[in-house]
């Protein structure tokens, strides 16, 4: 490859060169790239893109019930004459960041949760797994249905409630990456010059185990957005009038198939974002991980 | 083999355990009012009160626990705030039609999956390989309760072939209650009628439930035949000159199914989380509608009830997995 025979650059740069070229080649990943970049932009600006921002907020327009698709509604009218594009492109913010932030601390708590238990070993890993192994008695979805229920209905709650059954998949993917290597010539090396038990375990430790962290963050946040969705759908989660994806399919339901525009395009904003995002992971993956490289 | 049987059952023991300290926790020891949950959102603070009294939930936690443990063992899961119905009795009556939309499902990604899994390896980088690509990126992103609602668009809605939803038609009567799968029910009184409206119901939840699944088992029988077709006796059986079709169908499919069928247990849990969202759309009355009924209420009890449940059900076909692991591979048992 041209990149590594240029004079004066390191080894690291040409790597990510090399890197970026592999991804570029992978058709999909770039697809993934576009969609979940789409999908990113409308949860950072889709309310100020919004053609009707009054009916973001709850403003209705009995006039313009049940529109259907047409120029001045691309996505046709609710039963409250609410703009669905509108509505779908501030329901991004919520259904987008909601799985971010899900991915993000389940990835945080997971990640701490995991490098202690595989770096102290003894009574604290096997009460840290244990722990971690209960995720694997009850499907996550049920779990976060009935932690929403006890916590009670609201946005947090229910991004608290999903990252409950998340973190255990990180803790044990970064416990076992650190089993690995706490026995490494370097680690050895830190300790027998007296280095601490914290500081070899957040700067020599987890810098190296970062790597199939970000895969896997990268690869989940598709399945986190569907699962936020989901709690939509089923009725936990946000309160009208803020505007969610699975919740506006959840309405939507009741109008079928008269007003079918109603149901579809927030359906197809969610399968856009899982795909896009999952695309995306999917090629991350293949970059970063050495394993998976043809 | 017996000890193996006897050794995977005594495991699961503390992980039930586990379970019920899980949902004990979710009960009671999460932020918000346990008590004011369980009494109902109009409740007075001296209706609160006197509910804490008489299920004994101003006594300590690990009392509570106790009394708890010792209920569901005797059966008790609780009353529904909604209905003042026995949460128990509630879920015996739901979960049957749970378990027939689950078997259903399973029945058609296995079914389904396992044979395009070995065709897309056969043909590898031919159009089923393609075919069976693309299909599984967008079967795996696809919300299944929006798949549910583009089903009933479709095939109830804008063509009417199959019903919109429920289990049966209320104009008919339903087989004799035997099993309470109403399919096997159907096939057991013989009657061919009630077969033909159950499954016309089944239909459209299942395939709704099943395609995620049978995506990714696709994926891994395809995988797995790649690996089983790299092997060398694949190729001293090429050599011998056995024809193409008693490779594939004698050696290497079998090999191949062994390996996928060990991770299916996993996709159990799947199905089971995802019957909820299915029985939603389809009004299907199951234990999945049962729940988001109920947390649309506001009504508690019958949600942990579920939730214990479906864990119960989702540790149960584990040790299923596990034990049926150990009769295809005898190294298995050892461990």
């Amino acid at each position: 490859m041209s990149a590594a025979l240029e004079a004066g650059a390191s080894p690291r740069r040409v790597a990510w060169r090399r890197a970026v070229y592999r991804f570029g080649q992978s058709r999909l990943s770039l697809v993934g790239l576009a969609l979940s970049g789409l999908v990113l932009a409308m949860a950072l600006f889709g309310g100020l893109l919004a053609p009707y921002p009054e009916h973001v907020a709850g403003g209705i327009a009995t006039g313009a019930r049940f529109a259907p698709p047409s120029l001045a509604h691309p996505f046709g009218t609710n039963e409250l004459g609410q703009d669905v594009l509108s509505l779908v492109l501030a329901g991004a913010r919520v259904s987008v960041l909601a799985g971010l932030a899900v991915v993000l601390l389940g990835a945080l708590v997971g990640t701490a949760l995991g490098a202690i238990a595989g770096y102290a070993g003894g009574w604290t890993d096997e009460i840290l797994m244990r722990l971690a192994d209960l995720k694997l008695t009850v499907p996550g979805l049920i779990l976060a249905m009935a932690v929403a229920a006890a916590l009670g209905p609201g946005l947090l709650n229910m991004v608290v409630a999903i990252a409950l059954s998340w973190w255990p998949g990180f803790a044990r993917l970064v416990r076992g990456e650190v089993l690995a290597r706490r026995e490494e010539p370097y680690i050895v090396a830190a300790r027998a010059v007296g280095v601490g038990r914290v500081r070899i375990l957040l700067r020599h430790l987890l810098p190296n185990v970062l790597t199939p962290v970000i895969v896997k963050v990268s690869l989940d946040v598709g399945f986190a957005i569907l699962a936020v969705a989901s709690l939509g759908f089923i009725g936990i989660g946000v309160k009208p009038p803020t505007p969610e994806w699975g919740s506006l399919l959840a309405i939507a339901r009741s109008y079928m198939p008269d007003f079918w525009w109603m149901a579809i395009f927030p359906g197809l904003a969610i399968f856009v974002a899982v795909l896009g995002f999952n695309l995306l992971g999917d090629g991350l993956r293949d970059l970063l991980d050495p394993r998976t490289r043809r | 083999m017996l000890g193996f049987v006897l050794r995977r059952i005594a495991l699961t023991i503390p992980v039930l355990l586990g379970l019920t300290v899980l949902v004990f926790a979710i009960a009671r020891l999460l932020p918000g009012d346990p008590v004011a949950l369980a009494a109902g959102p109009n409740a007075t603070p001296a209706e609160i009160e006197a509910y804490a009294r008489e299920f004994g939930l101003d006594r300590p936690i690990p009392v509570q626990y106790w009394t708890y443990l010792t209920g569901l063992l005797s059966g008790d899961m609780g009353v529904s705030i909604f209905t003042r119905r026995p949460v128990a009795e509630d879920i015996a009556a739901y979960l049957p039609a749970t378990l027939e939309l689950v078997l259903a499902a399973m029945l058609l990604a296995v079914g389904l999956g396992l044979p395009a899994g070995l065709a897309a390896a056969v043909w590898r980088d031919r159009w089923p390989d393609t075919v069976s690509r693309v299909l599984a990126l967008g079967a795996i992103s696809m919300p299944r309760f929006f798949l549910g609602l583009l089903l009933q668009l479709g095939l109830a809605m804008a063509l009417g072939w199959l019903p919109l939803g429920g289990r049966f038609p209320i104009t008919e009567d339903p087989p004799p209650l035997v099993t309470g799968l109403l399919t096997l029910d159907a096939l057991l009184a013989g009657d061919l009628r009630a077969l033909g409206l159950a499954l016309q119901h089944l239909l459209l939840p299942a395939v709704a439930l099943s395609l995620s699944p049978l995506a990714t088992i696709m994926r891994m029988m395809r995988a797995s035949t790649l690996e089983v077709l790299s092997r060398d006796y694949v190729l001293t059986e090429r050599a011998l000159g056995l024809p193409e079709w008693q490779i594939i169908g004698k050696y290497v499919a079998r090999n191949a199914v062994s390996a996928t069928l060990t991770v299916i247990g996993l996709y159990f849990g799947w199905l089971l989380g995802g019957t909820v969202l299915v029985e939603t759309v389809f009004d299907w009355p199951g234990l999945g509608l049962y729940a988001t009924k109920s947390v649309v209420t506001q009504d508690f009890m019958p949600v942990i009830g579920v939730t214990l449940v479906i864990g119960t059900l989702f540790v149960a076909i584990n040790l299923v997995v596990d034990i049926l692991y150990g009769v295809v591979d005898p190294r298995v048992r050892v461990t």
